[in-house]
This record gives C-alpha cells, sequence and structure tokens, in this order.
C-alpha cells in the first residue's frame, strides 16, 4: 500500500488553522449574530478546533456552533459513492438573519457544499454565508462554488485523494495527499 | 471516511428475511431521521426521484399515515390506493392491479393485504421494491422495526432484555414480527394469553410461554400488548370481553403491585378496557404515542436504504 505524502505538516498545520482564526476575525469583528457550521463529518474537527481558538483568543462570546450531516441532501445517494448510513446533525439554533461560516475539510467537487447550502435552508434564511475550508482542490470542480477562506491551495489529479488527519483521532494533525483513493489504509 | 452500507435485501416482506447488521443499519438511519422530522422543516429531498404506490387491501389508520407522512418527509411523490374505493370491487386480480400501477411508473409498492404471503407473490413478479404494511395474521415488519427501535430508546441494547408480549398472539402478525426482530437482536421473548390464543407450538420458536399475567409483568423488562382481534376471530376463543379483561387485561392495580417500572406498549388500535385499561393507556409507564412517533423515523429509512439498492 502506498504511503500518503505530507502536504501540510503538524507545525504548518497549525499555523493555517491560526491565520485563518485571524482572517475571520479580520472580517467578522465580534462576531455579532454570526454561527459556525460544520459539515460532517470531515468538517466538524476543523470548526470545532477553529471555535476553540476562537474562543481562546476573543474570550468565549457563545458564538452558535453546529454540525450539519448532509448524507440526506446528496444528489449522488443512489450511486453509492457516498456513505448511506448518516451521522448526526446537531443544530439547536436556526440560522435566520444570521451570517453563516460553513466549514469543510476539502472543497473538491462542490457538490457537498451544494447538498450542504439546500440542508442549511432548512433551518432558516441566513443573510450570507461564507466557506472556509483547510484544502481547496482548485481544478476539479463540477460547479460553480468557490471558498472565502482557503487553508492551502492545491492541484491534484482526479485520481488522487487527500486526507485531513486530527491529533485527537490519528494521532497527529497533518494532510496527507495519495495517488487514489484505494490508497487510502 | 464512513462506510457505504446497505441492506441485504431489495425488498422488506418480513423480519425474517433481514439479517440482525440490516436491523441495525434501520436503526440508525432512524435515529437521523427522527431528528429531521423535529426539525421546524420537517423534509429532507432524499428521494425527489421516486414514486411510491400505497397499495391497502385491509384497513389502516396509523400504518398509511405513517408511511405517507415518511415518504413525504422523503420528498417522494405518493400515490395512494384502497381496495375498497377501487376496480379491486369488479375482480381485478392483485397482480393485475399492480402492474398497472406500475406500468405508470412507480418505482416501490408499500402494501397491507388479508392473505399471508401476498407480498411473497409480488415480489417475485415484478420488479418494484416491495414493503409489507401486514400481510394477514403473517408479518408487519415495519411495526416490529419501530416497536424495537422505541424499546432500544427506552433500555439501550436489547441483548439479554426481556420482552413479554401479552394477548391475541395467535391472529397477530405483529406478535410474529416482533419475535423474529427481538430474537435477531438477541433479547428473551415470552408470550402471554390464554391458551386458547397462543398458537400450539410457539415454544419451538425459542419464545416461552405464559398464561399468568401477573408473572409474565413481574418477569419482563417491557410488555407490549397486542390487540384482540376479533375480526380475525373466527370462533370463540374466550367467553367474554369482560372475562378476558379480568384474567387478561393490563390495569393500573397490577402495574403499581410490581415492585419494579417496565415500559408499556401497544401497536394500536387500543380496545380500551379489554386488554388494557384507559389508566395504564396513558400513564407514564405506556409510549404508545411515542411509538407512533418513531413509526415515521423509521419508515423513512426503510424507504430511504431500499431506494439506495435500486
Amino acid at each position: 500500500m502506498e504511503k500518503g505524502r505530507v502536504i501540510l505538516n503538524q507545525e504548518r498545520f497549525s499555523l493555517t488553522i491560526e491565520r485563518l482564526c485571524h482572517e475571520l476575525i479580520e472580517v467578522y469583528d465580534d462576531f455579532k449574530d454570526t454561527c459556525l457550521v460544520g459539515i460532517q463529518s470531515g468538517g466538524t474537527p476543523l470548526s470545532a478546533r477553529i471555535n476553540d481558538r476562537l474562543n481562546e483568543i476573543l474570550g468565549d462570546r457563545g458564538m452558535p456552533f453546529g454540525k450539519l450531516d448532509i448524507t440526506f441532501y446528496r444528489d449522488d445517494f443512489r450511486t453509492r459513492t457516498q456513505p448511506l448510513a448518516a451521522n448526526a446533525t446537531e443544530m439547536d439554533f436556526i440560522v435566520e438573519g444570521k451570517k453563516v461560516i460553513l466549514v469543510d475539510d476539502v472543497l473538491y467537487t462542490g457538490r457537498t457544499i451544494q447538498a450542504a447550502l439546500t440542508a442549511l435552508n432548512h433551518y432558516g434564511r441566513p443573510v450570507n454565508v461564507d466557506l472556509l475550508v483547510l484544502i481547496d482542490r482548485r481544478f476539479n470542480r463540477h460547479l460553480p462554488i468557490q471558498s472565502d477562506f482557503t487553508g492551502m491551495r492545491i492541484d491534484a489529479l482526479d485520481d488522487a485523494y487527500v486526507k485531513v488527519e486530527w491529533s485527537d483521532v490519528e494521532g497527529e494533525d497533518q494532510v496527507l495527499l495519495f495517488g487514489q483513493k484505494n490508497d487510502v489504509s | 471516511m464512513a462506510t457505504i452500507q446497505q441492506l441485504s435485501t431489495r425488498h422488506v416482506l418480513g423480519i425474517k428475511y433481514l439479517t440482525a447488521e440490516d436491523i441495525h443499519l434501520i436503526f440508525e438511519t432512524a435515529d437521523r431521521f427522527k431528528e429531521v422530522i423535529n426539525r421546524p422543516i420537517k423534509k429532507v429531498p432524499s428521494l425527489r426521484d421516486i414514486t411510491i404506490a400505497n397499495i391497502f387491501y385491509e384497513n389502516s389508520t396509523r400504518t398509511r399515515i405513517s408511511f405517507e407522512l415518511a415518504e413525504k418527509r422523503l420528498s417522494a411523490d405518493v400515490v395512494n390506493f384502497s381496495a375498497s374505493s377501487s376496480s379491486v370491487k369488479k375482480g381485478e386480480t392483485l397482480l393485475d392491479t399492480v402492474n398497472n400501477i406500475l406500468s405508470m411508473k412507480v418505482d416501490m409498492v408499500v402494501m397491507r393485504h388479508p392473505a399471508p404471503g401476498a407480498p411473497q407473490f409480488l415480489s417475485r413478479h415484478i420488479k418494484a421494491n416491495i414493503i409489507n404494511a401486514g400481510d394477514g395474521t403473517h408479518e408487519h415488519p415495519t411495526q416490529a422495526l419501530l416497536d424495537a427501535f422505541s424499546m432500544r430508546e427506552q433500555l439501550g441494547d436489547l441483548q439479554g432484555k426481556k420482552i413479554a408480549i401479552l394477548g391475541d398472539i395467535v391472529h397477530s402478525r405483529v406478535a410474529l414480527s416482533n419475535i423474529f426482530c427481538l430474537q435477531k437482536l438477541g433479547a428473551q421473548v415470552k408470550v402471554c394469553g390464554p391458551p386458547t390464543l397462543i398458537p400450539k407450538y410457539i415454544e419451538k420458536m425459542g419464545v416461552s410461554v405464559e398464561h399468568n399475567v401477573r408473572k409474565a409483568l413481574e418477569w419482563c423488562d417491557v410488555a407490549n400488548i397486542l390487540r384482540i382481534q376479533l375480526e380475525r376471530q373466527d370462533l370463540k376463543y374466550f367467553p367474554s370481553l369482560r372475562e378476558y379483561a379480568l384474567y387478561y387485561g393490563v390495569n393500573k392495580a397490577l402495574l403499581n403491585s410490581l415492585d419494579k417500572r417496565i415500559v408499556i406498549m401497544h401497536p394500536g388500535p387500543i380496545n380500551r378496557g379489554v386488554e388494557i385499561t384507559s389508566d395504564v393507556a396513558d400513564s407514564e409507564h405506556s409510549i404508545i404515542l411515542q411509538q407512533v412517533e418513531n413509526g415515521v423515523a423509521v419508515r423513512m429509512a426503510v424507504l430511504y436504504l431500499l431506494a439506495a439498492s435500486r
């Protein structure tokens, strides 16, 4: 089994998160009427990390923080490229009139984001939605969807697979690039 | 990366034909749908390209409304058909009726029929996915799934838990499906009722038999109380409803005299004052209305998972 190549190591990983947090502060200032929504399952550890770091920097201001599962909103669920078994959605607030920071780990075809926007509509009409991703795979988009806050841009072939690992799950914060999805152990 | 799981079957004809893994997958999916139906907007677009026919040859309130709501909350298109107001009255056969409905491009069929095995018969002759919503005295799989799902909510994992099924076992499709389902989940099952309403060789299925309601209630964690199905009883199985209520009915005094709290369930419709008194049905022991709520979530899960296997 081919081992993945590290494209973001532990040190640069934490720098990137730090930068993303400060970019958010630049735009959102005191985060009034703003909420953070992580997309299950890849986006939730990232959004939790960002939420924690923002609370450390600014003090806990009780910004609503939700986890959104989009399995039931996918347009490709019967092609079985995506899991059928859904993750939990934890949204104990509605987004009506709020600014939403939508968080995912990897922006690839854009279909996940499209499904997430549909799902988000079921929790009210947000004032605006910004997209934050750790990795933007530039040349693989199927839809006109771009990120507003980006950790790292990479150019990879369609076959390649990007895996984000977390210290509390896999033991180390890092991003790996695999030649093919089947190579992921 | 979550793994891609799916059911081992294209139809849900009975619990007998499902594996324990299937049942667990349905429950996990139903957990998610339960969250969906408690949102302000209780709808997801998963089945927007699917058309479902609800074909009911027998009367139904809960099951029919529950299926229809489940279908609508998954954004499926729904057509309803009931035998009493259709060409069945003119002598059309089951297969002809269903084939005619299917030629209008229907993808899934939910059917209730008085003849045991009707959904199995249909599944051999048509292409659509079939969900059995009750076939005679045979099976009612989605009811058993929602019953077990509701028990799981109260007790956690059902492995080793004690479930008593009380009442008219011999005429009950709910009892049979419940026994299959609970056994696949590792629970112990006891049936209780007058000897005339207990099938003769039911011990062969690995369930125990009790004729004393108090003993059954003292033994169990959950009592699933079934309706006396007068419409299916062609002869006298017990002298009178009053006598049945006296010896086999569950009342508050009996429940209070137990030294533990048990969960009371009933698949409906209730014959109040016969198998269960009103003060028990409406008590804090009873989860009868939670069962109904869970019914929608469980049926959404079944429809969703079957649609994915198309």
